[in-house]
């Protein structure tokens, strides 16, 4: 039942990018297109599981030897090698997926989502519905639905851009300004999901 | 070379200014521009990290190789980061709190990394210095300039001082969505202005 929770509650109360602000970048960045946010979706995914579960419990390791204070330093490095590592093996598996996120891969490492995501869930400063706790479970689980609702975001903004685009929109809010105005009015919309859990 | 060294120090607030020309560093910029004086301390904390990352990328830039270019930049403004937030949680306890969890994701700010990799990684300390100090100040006057039309819209105060009276205030101007939308018309009216 607490999962059920956490899945809403990542994807619609407190999404990831319209609430909480990480993971901007990609979103006005890659969202031009559905099938190119899709793409960056299920890499952020990918991305998003691993590296919650490898910096968790690097951070166990951090806090028994008292490294507390090397937390940005140590995650950073790890998330910039994981994807490394992802692209290598992924290129070796899968090379038809690897073609399919192509240029994506690369961009995680800069996403604060990830980052962010990592240090919500390793300091445990996320908000988690009542009944539930803090653990390794929870984490990823609220990981991979906060990855869910950022790919949802994404998804929904690209049909919405895609659909700006063939409008008449007035010349100094072309490109970035009308698709930020966009973004507030989704913003507002899944703002009616407070309160929801 | 007085006049590049201006040149560069200028670049950053307006001609490349990394919020409305570049369209970079999007997330502090939303999140934490909730009042003028959050967003004045995210911009001068990503200041100091530009300018120190810069000033030693640019002494390091001939000893660092080529294929661990882009780990080695992310050590070096992790590091800055790290102090940053150090010094913040003990001497800005208040505002550590009130800007949370993205003192720690400066180090992900494409700003920083991206003028790391972009000028740092080419040019002298000196002009390094100064592109990083360009950059961060002009970074700093935006964000302040959105945290201050965010907070007189929001509640009608500015720096804590009140302007208009409480229920002048459109809440959400100081929410999520508020922030978007603010952001999207200082960037229409700033691409308008420059047009001219």
């Amino acid at each position: 039942m607490v999962y059920f929770l956490i899945f809403v509650s990542a994807i619609f109360v407190n999404n990831v990018v319209l609430s909480q602000f990480l993971g901007i970048c990609p979103f006005l960045g890659v969202s031009k297109k559905i099938d190119t946010a899709l793409g960056m979706g299920a890499a952020v995914t990918f991305v998003l599981v691993l590296a919650t579960i490898i910096t968790y419990l690097l951070q166990m390791l951090l806090d028994k030897f008292g490294l507390g204070f090397l937390q940005t330093i140590v995650f950073i490095l790890v998330i910039a090698a994981l994807v490394q590592m992802i692209e290598i093996i992924l290129k070796k598996i899968s090379p038809s997926l690897y073609q399919a996120l192509g240029v994506f891969l690369p961009l995680i490492t800069t996403n604060c989502c990830i980052l962010g995501v990592a240090i919500l869930v390793a300091n445990s400063t996320y908000s988690l519905p009542e009944g539930a706790s803090y653990g390794l479970w929870t984490g990823t689980w609220f990981a991979f639905c906060t990855a869910i609702g950022f790919a949802l975001a994404l998804v929904l903004f690209a049909g919405l851009r895609e659909q700006i685009e063939l409008s008449d929109t007035p010349k100094a809010m072309k490109g970035t300004p009308i698709a930020l105005l966009t973004a507030g009015l989704l913003a507002m919309a899944f703002m009616g999901f407070s309160g929801v859990v | 070379m007085a006049n590049k060294a201006l040149t560069t120090f200028t670049n950053g607030f307006l001609k490349e200014n990394p919020t409305i020309v570049l369209v970079l560093g999007m997330c502090p910029t939303l999140a934490t521009t909730t009042s003028a004086v959050n967003g004045m301390s995210m911009g001068l904390a990503t200041t100091f990290v530009l300018l120190c990352s810069n000033i030693v990328i640019s002494l390091l830039k001939n000893l660092i190789p080529d294929k661990v270019r882009i780990p080695a930049f992310i050590v070096v403004i992790a590091t800055f980061v790290t102090i940053v937030q150090l010094c913040m949680q003990a001497y800005l306890p208040a505002l550590y709190e009130s800007l949370g969890l993205f003192i720690p994701l400066i180090v992900v700010n494409c700003i920083v990394l991206g003028r790391a990799e972009a000028f740092a990684a080419k040019n002298p300390v000196g002009l390094s210095a100064l592109d990083g100090l360009g950059m961060g100040l002009g970074f700093t006057c935006s964000l302040t300039v959105l945290g201050m039309i965010r907070e007189i819209l929001g509640t009608g105060k500015v720096f804590s001082f009140t302007l208009f009276p409480d229920d002048f205030g459109a809440l959400v101007f100081v929410l999520a969505p508020g922030a978007f939308i603010a952001l999207a018309y200082m960037m229409a009216l700033a691409g308008k202005l420059t047009k001219k």
